[in-house]
């Protein structure tokens, strides 16, 4: 079953419903989605679709918009390095070559025993700290030839677990609003007036 | 609030029409309008500036970038997009600086560098906005020597419209119609950057009733229909303006032809009719003008059978008949009905014929499924008027089905907040998501519904704010339009000025009953006419377009009247499950191939011209009431259509301004119609009787594609009606023991028929729906024309 | 310093103000704890304590110049909403992305509720009814610390219903992206918020602030000017222009990353830090590796013409630096030495543009695909001189007219100030150029050193028909 189950249809619902317009939880959707099943399938952006008032159309080219989400099934590490310009000068290229070696597979591809997909990633925003990679959305920073092979060994042994859950999994810890301390989504179309403390030190 | 304020007032010199803005173009001053798009006002004075992506009728985008010219503002020129930036005061807009050129040579480069240039082979060469703006504004050579994107060639992405995203320049064109216009957002672009490409969802198939719309507004070739493909090139073919007459929105139309032959329709830019847009049975259906199950020759019953024989044979046996039948029983033994599908010409010729030298008063272009002909007597919305009032009434059918343009341009209405809409219906429509209150009813209880919805105190303060607007049309095929006519009358009377639109289904069912196809004094309707037909009354039936097997809600009669009537003449293009059974048949001219005018609904007459020969040996409608009027020994006196025109324009109340010349001169047509605001319309007395509570409701009503003669012979459409079937609310499934995809009967009083059962969320629960004239039994067999209501009982087999 | 695993590359050496990493220190400096034990949501309490306008007034005076990259000063921007237009909402920009650029994540991941408090701050002074957190999905760790955050504050009954028992109250959404470097661009950030493909809109005709997210007023702004604003409510918007210089005042964030002895982050003074000091202060960078010189320098993010040693005077001064021909953009400056292969460098650039485009607009799409195509094979050494021709004349169609550079005493060339004309929507198009433009202006022998060596056929040029 791809659709979304039933703990995360409730899970989808309570994202929606902090949005003015339920459309706008495709996104946070689709990562519930690629969460569940490691990848997105054709049934989640359907259910998805439902979910937000969409077409399975929309939802798709939403989703094949962004870099993260995977329409076919990929390794249980996605492995990104750093390929852009400051890791580029540090390296990167040098530590690619050097995955592709210790996994016996081209960037782009999956280990047969599906454990690992090796990508060329854009900047990560860990710049001073080149080369680096990520993991599943886990940094690895200054990476040398012998650190990556201790840490794919390091993952592939299990001994990383804790610390680097499988693909799909990105934030642990979610937002939850209480129910007695939320305010609620404001809608566009509902309120026109300014809110209530803009009046505030206002001459009555 | 004091610190919100953006700027200050602007100062500009007041011009003379606060609507106006001045500003100059490439060294000449213009006036422009407010808010007018730099692109659209150059347009107007007649400087084109190339673009691809915008369209007047969607929202504009910006994405291709040809548009882009230098424009100052004040702060020196600036690259702009026209498409994206409206005329200001005091602009300075030049669209021929060297700069504006380069951009439009590189931008045209670019567009050319992964563009497979196919064009002798591509349909769209010839007419081609890329193919032409690269000769006209772009580099004359293409230094691109890297590989090209690489797509599978043309892949279908309907049933109708292939796609070939090679030679697609992602203009978002088709994309923006889908979501903006048609409101069926079922094709995107995918991936992005340098891959972005066009898709549908698997399995979920760009089916939208407006799909071939599509393939006009894409301005390169990638788009291309399935009836159209490599059938012509541009510069073979022969154009000509007119008006599709499949319904009755009368869309305006380019009918293409080569060679003789009809190769496709293209909408037209009608701003008070369809904005440019047709639905894919408008377009497509022309295909059936070529099928070879025409009649081409009159045909005559010899031993049973129908024999091919001359016209002067076939009008000769035709006048017998007729003669005859008056002779037995008097003129009024003469029953005339179809002719809304025809030209306004022709029906004035067949009315002449049945009113003045048959003399029968038993005339009807209607066939028991229309609206009471006094309807046309109330003070009238246009198409504009409806589409800006403040508040739509709809008390009608399905638009999307029935009326698929009309549809378009009151859900623009609503999607731009312009007018609210309020439904009354017996099933969701179209437009129900679109609608500001759709109420639901159970066929008869229209009255009910719709007191209970005045005294809403939100909808009357909505309806007192005037300019109201009333859709009224046949919702359901299985009741009489009694309870529709007496809701209709109180919603009247609950907001006085408010006008209507008849949503009359046939092409020109208004002009038809305007020009006088409708019944003399004490004369008969149709179901009056089939009525007196089973009672052996009727000795001579005339068919003119009409087949009531398929067409008349009540097949038990249609059929008895059929077998009734001593004798029967039909005027068809087709052989029907009517007309063949006639004694005479009399071969018609198709859309196409006969010139006239035709009304639409909102009473715009419009032209309709002879693009092809006709077929065979055809002939137009009017030209066989003539020939007929002659073979009767009377003479109608028209030598050419042109002289009927003229004559409708003489007799016809409302149309004494619609001249040959008056219709030369608009290209949009010219409104007729003679309103009273006063009811007229006759309002019958009753109640429908309480449902049983084991019963279902019948609701019965069409759907775009069903086996219409035009469609179920044009072989693109053939196949797409879905298929007769009998649709329950979901949550009644249960309690009348079944389940979806289940075999079923279904009993009425009248008949049982076998239906597969489809859990529809759209069905009002405690009612059944059905579609009308589907492939599969045959729903009208469950329908009495004379019962208000109609139940029936779900039983398993 | 800094010795944290999670989120290096912070350096405080030296004796500099701090007024966004004054808890980068602490190892929980991102908790609930630290944060109020520090001084936090004291300048929430300050703002509510003062009217709106009076907390806009504040901001206005201040100058807090936008740290996003185009560096328009927030209290300006708040002010452009549309008169009585409701609701407003805020849209935080953290989807820091563009190459080079490492100071939002920092703030994310060690400070959150700094972060949380400026935006409250935000909502409170321009009347934003919603906020709405726009965290980009790569970056998970920043994600839970503000999940966790956000759940903290709204328990402590700093977010939500009535604010510290006040009239105020705002709801903070956290929002995740999903891996789109363009998605950055505010109009586009909004489209992707809105559950659309992220592809910027138009602007003109309209600004997010006149209509934004669903149509409505809205006020993009970007991770680290929000972090700005609990300093400035609990000091004065006077001491935060004393910090700095008029046009530039406070600090920024930079990251230096490439060939130093010592890449970081650092908060520097605005306005007044030069590129010398960054590249070579013995409490900044200390210096080009190995001993190696300098080569060029990109001086603010990835879409930054490039720099030359002749620039390393410049203040880190906006006027200062469009002047010279390049921008301060996000405050990431990227590093090459003497060592760097600039067509593989530049290459490097090119290709980052040209596979973030969107794909809406037509120079972008095919343009920057075009140039990252030649691109590759001149750094790969299969590159002909008509190529370079081709790349400038592309260029030519995404930024037609002059095009920004530095100067070089080397090659006698003058500067050529920002800005430049262009013919794409947003700036990802310009952007895919700008590193092959100034990899060709400044170091073309590098190029043609990498041409393939063809013999070329002698053509005669210029025969005419009467034999001329
Ligand atoms: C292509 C592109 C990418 C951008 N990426 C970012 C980004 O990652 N983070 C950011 O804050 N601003 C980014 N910006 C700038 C934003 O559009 C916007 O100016 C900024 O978020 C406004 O916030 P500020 O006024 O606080 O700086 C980008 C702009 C462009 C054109
Ligand atoms: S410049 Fe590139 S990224 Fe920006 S809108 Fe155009 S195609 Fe999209
Ligand atoms: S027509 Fe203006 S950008 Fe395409």
């Amino acid at each position: 079953m791809s659709r979304l189950n039933d703990a995360n249809e409730v899970l989808a619902k309570e994202i929606i419903g902090r949005y003015p317009k339920a459309r706008s939880a495709t996104i946070p959707l689709l990562h519930v989605a690629q969460q569940q099943n490691g990848y997105i399938t054709n049934e989640a952006i359907a259910h998805i679709a439902e979910l937000v008032g969409a077409t399975s159309a929309e939802v798709l080219g939403t989703c094949t918009f962004y870099e993260m989400f995977k329409m076919q099934p990929v390794g249980k590490y996605l492995i990104n390095i750093c390929t852009t310009m400051s890791c580029a000068l540090l390296g990167a290229e040098q530590l690619v070559q050097h995955a592709e070696q210790h996994l016996g597979i081209k960037a782009g591809g999956t280990t047969p025993d599906g454990l690992f997909t090796l990508e060329r990633a854009e900047c990560q925003a860990a710049c001073t700290e080149a080369p680096c990679l990520q993991a599943n959305y886990r940094y690895r920073y200054r990476v040398t030839p012998a650190q990556l092979d201790q840490f794919l060994d390091d993952l592939a042994d299990g001994r990383l677990d804790a610390e680097i859950p499988p693909h799909g999994v990105v934030a642990r810890v979610r937002q939850s609003i209480p129910v007695d301390r939320g305010v609620g989504a404001v809608a566009p179309d509902e309120v026109h007036e300014a809110p209530a403390w803009m009046s505030l030190g206002e001459k009555s | 609030m004091t610190d919100t304020k953006s700027g200050t007032e602007p100062e500009a010199a007041v011009p003379v029409d606060p609507n106006v803005v001045s500003v100059t173009l490439n060294g000449r001053a213009i006036e422009a309008q407010k808010g007018e798009l730099v692109i659209a006002a150059a347009q107007r004075h007649g400087v084109y500036i190339p673009r691809f992506c915008y369209h007047e009728r969607m929202s504009s985008v910006g994405m291709c970038r040809m548009c882009i010219c230098e424009v100052d503002t004040g702060r020196g020129p600036q690259l702009t997009p026209t498409c994206m930036v409206a005329v200001a005061p005091n602009m300075v807009i030049d669209t021929e600086s060297e700069m504006t050129k380069n951009v439009q040579q590189g931008i045209l480069e670019l567009l050319l560098a992964n563009h497979p240039l196919d064009c002798p082979v591509c349909d769209k060469g010839g007419e081609c906005p890329l193919q032409d703006q690269a000769f006209s504004h772009g580099p004359g050579e293409s230094r691109y020597i890297e590989e090209k994107r690489h797509f599978e060639k043309p892949i279908p992405i309907s049933d109708l419209v292939y796609l070939d995203r090679e030679r697609c320049i992602l203009c978002d064109r088709c994309t923006r119609f889908a979501d903006e216009v048609a409101g069926d957002a079922l094709i995107s672009f995918t991936s992005r950057g340098n891959e972005t490409h066009i898709t549908t969802f698997p399995d979920e198939p760009f089916s939208s009733y407006f799909s071939g719309n599509t393939v006009q507004i894409c301005p390169v070739g990638a788009l291309t229909a399935k009836p159209y493909r490599f059938k012509a090139r541009p510069w073979d073919l022969a154009q000509q303006e007119s008006t599709c007459t499949t319904c009755s929105v009368g869309c305006r139309i380019v009918i293409d032809s080569s060679r003789d032959e009809v190769l496709r329709y293209m909408g037209v830019d009608s701003e008070p009719v369809n904005h440019g847009w047709l639905c894919d049975r408008g377009r497509f259906n022309f295909e059936s003008t070529k099928s070879a199950d025409r009649v081409l020759q009159p045909l005559v019953r010899e031993h049973d059978e129908l024999h091919e024989v001359s016209w002067n044979e076939a009008l000769a046996a035709a006048a017998s008949i007729i003669e005859e039948a008056k002779a037995a029983g008097g003129a009024a033994g003469v029953a005339v009905i179809g002719g809304a599908r025809g030209t306004n010409e022709d029906a004035y010729a067949w009315a002449r014929l049945a009113h003045e030298v048959i003399g029968t008063p038993n005339v009807y272009s209607q066939m028991g499924d229309g609206l009471p002909a006094d309807l046309l007597r109330l003070d009238r919305a246009t198409i504009d008027e409806t589409a800006s009032a403040t508040t739509i009434v709809l008390l009608a059918p399905d638009l999307k089905e029935e009326l698929p343009v009309l549809y378009l341009r009151l859900r623009e209405a609503a999607e731009k907040k312009r007018s609210r809409i309020i439904e009354f219906t017996p099933k969701q429509t179209g437009l129900t998501r679109h609608a500001w209150r759709s109420i639901s009813y159970e066929p008869g209880s229209q009255v009910a519904a719709v007191n209970e919805a005045l005294a809403d105190a939100e909808i009357a303060a909505q309806l007192a704010k005037g300019d109201v607007v009333v859709v009224f049309g046949r919702a359901n095929l299985a009741e009489t339009i009694t309870a529709s006519v007496q809701a209709l009358h109180r919603l009247l009377a609950a907001a006085p000025g408010t006008k209507l639109l008849p949503a009359f289904r046939r092409g020109n069912s208004v002009g038809a009953l305007q020009v006088g196809l409708r019944p003399g004094a004490g004369g008969l309707d149709t179901r009056g006419v089939l009525q007196a037909a089973a009672d052996g009354k009727i000795d001579c039936l005339v068919l003119v377009g009409a087949d009531p097997l398929a067409d008349f809600p009540d097949t038990e009669l249609a059929r008895r009247g059929l077998a009734g009537a001593r004798r029967t003449i039909a005027v068809d293009t087709f052989l029907t499950g009517s007309s063949a059974r006639a004694d005479v048949v009399l071969p018609a001219c198709a859309f196409g191939e006969k010139d006239g005018t035709t009304t639409n609904l909102e009473g715009r007459v419009s032209n309709v011209v002879r693009q092809v020969s006709p077929a065979g040996n055809t002939r137009p409608d009017w030209m066989i009431a003539s020939g007929l009027a002659t073979a009767l020994g009377s003479d109608l006196g028209y030598a050419n259509v042109g002289e009927i025109t003229l004559d409708i324009a003489i007799n016809v109340p409302g149309f004494d301004h619609v001249t040959s010349a008056a219709l030369a001169a608009s290209a949009d047509g010219v409104l007729s119609g003679t309103p009273t605001a006063i009811w007229p319309v006759t309002l019958l007395e009753g109640t429908a009787p309480e449902r049983n509570s084991y019963d279902l409701r019948l609701v019965i009503s069409r759907t775009l594609y069903d086996q219409a003669v035009g469609t179920a012979t044009s072989p693109s459409l053939a196949h797409l009606p879905r298929g007769s079937a009998v649709h329950l609310h979901p949550l009644d499934l249960a309690r009348v023991g079944t389940a979806d995809g289940v075999e079923v009967k279904v009993r009425s009083a009248r008949a049982t028929i076998v239906l597969p059962v489809v859990a529809d969320a759209s069905v009002v629960r405690g009612t059944a729906w059905l579609p009308w004239n589907n492939p599969g039994p045959n729903p009208g067999e469950l329908i009495d024309c004379f019962a208000a209501v109609n139940d029936v009982r779900i039983e398993n087999l | 310093m800094s010795s944290y695993t999670w989120a290096p590359g912070f350096i405080d050496d030296g004796d500099r103000p701090q007024i966004v990493t004054s808890r980068f220190q602490y190892e929980d400096g991102h908790t609930l704890e630290r944060y109020l034990a520090t001084g936090g949501y004291a300048g929430l309490k300050a703002a509510l304590a003062r009217t709106p306008v009076q907390v806009h007034d504040e901001v206005k005076a201040a100058t807090v110049l936008g740290r996003g990259g185009a560096g328009f000063p927030a209290g300006t921007k708040w002010g452009l909403t549309p008169v009585e237009v409701w609701p407003r909402y805020l849209v935080v920009n953290g989807d820091e992305s563009e190459p080079g650029t490492y100071k939002d994540r920092l703030l994310m991941e060690r400070d959150p509720h700094q972060l949380i408090e400026g935006c409250l701050i935000a909502c409170y002074a321009a009347g934003l009814s919603q906020c709405f957190l726009y965290i980009r999905g790569e970056m998970a760790l920043a994600q839970e610390r503000v999940a966790t955050a956000l759940n903290d504050a709204y328990a402590a009954g700093y977010i939500g219903r009535n604010i510290l028992g006040s009239k105020f109250s705002v709801d903070v959404v956290l929002h995740w992206g999903a891996g789109a470097y363009v998605v950055g661009e505010e109009t586009a950030l909004i489209e992707s918020l809105e559950g659309n493909r992220g592809m910027p809109r138009l602007k003109p005709p309209f600004f997010p602030a006149a209509i934004g997210l669903y149509g409505k007023p809205t006020i993009v702004n970007n991770v680290e000017t929000l972090a700005n604003l609990p300093w400035l409510l609990t000091h004065s918007a006077a001491e935060y222009t004393a910090i700095g210089t008029a046009t530039s005042p406070g600090t920024r964030m930079v990251a230096v990353s490439g060939h130093v002895k010592r890449p970081g982050v650092f908060e520097i003074v605005n306005g007044t830090t030069t590129f010398r000091d960054l590249l070579y202060g013995a409490e900044f960078c200390q210096g080009i590796r190995d001993g190696n010189e300098l080569k060029a320098f990109v001086p603010g993010g990835g879409s930054a013409p490039w720099f030359l040693p002749d620039q390393l005077d410049l203040p880190f001064e906006a006027k200062l630096v469009g002047a010279a021909g390049s921008m301060l953009g996000s405050g990431a400056v990227m590093v090459m030495d003497e060592t760097t292969d600039i067509p593989t460098a530049a290459h490097t650039l090119t290709r980052f543009y040209a596979h973030e485009s969107c794909g809406k607009c037509v120079p972008c799409r095919e343009g920057g695909t075009w140039l990252e195509r030649i691109m590759e094979r001149l750094a790969d050494g299969r590159g002909t001189e008509s190529d370079l021709a081709q790349l400038l004349e592309i260029g030519q169609t995404i930024c037609p007219g002059p095009f920004p550079h530095a100067a070089s005493e080397r090659l006698g060339l003058e500067a050529a100030p920002f800005p430049f004309k262009m013919t794409t929507i947003c700036f990802v198009g310009p952007s895919a150029y700008t590193s092959v433009h100034s990899a060709i202006t400044l170091f073309r022998s590098e190029f043609e050193a990498k041409l393939i060596k063809r013999k070329l056929i002698p053509v005669s040029v210029g025969a005419t028909d009467d034999g001329h």
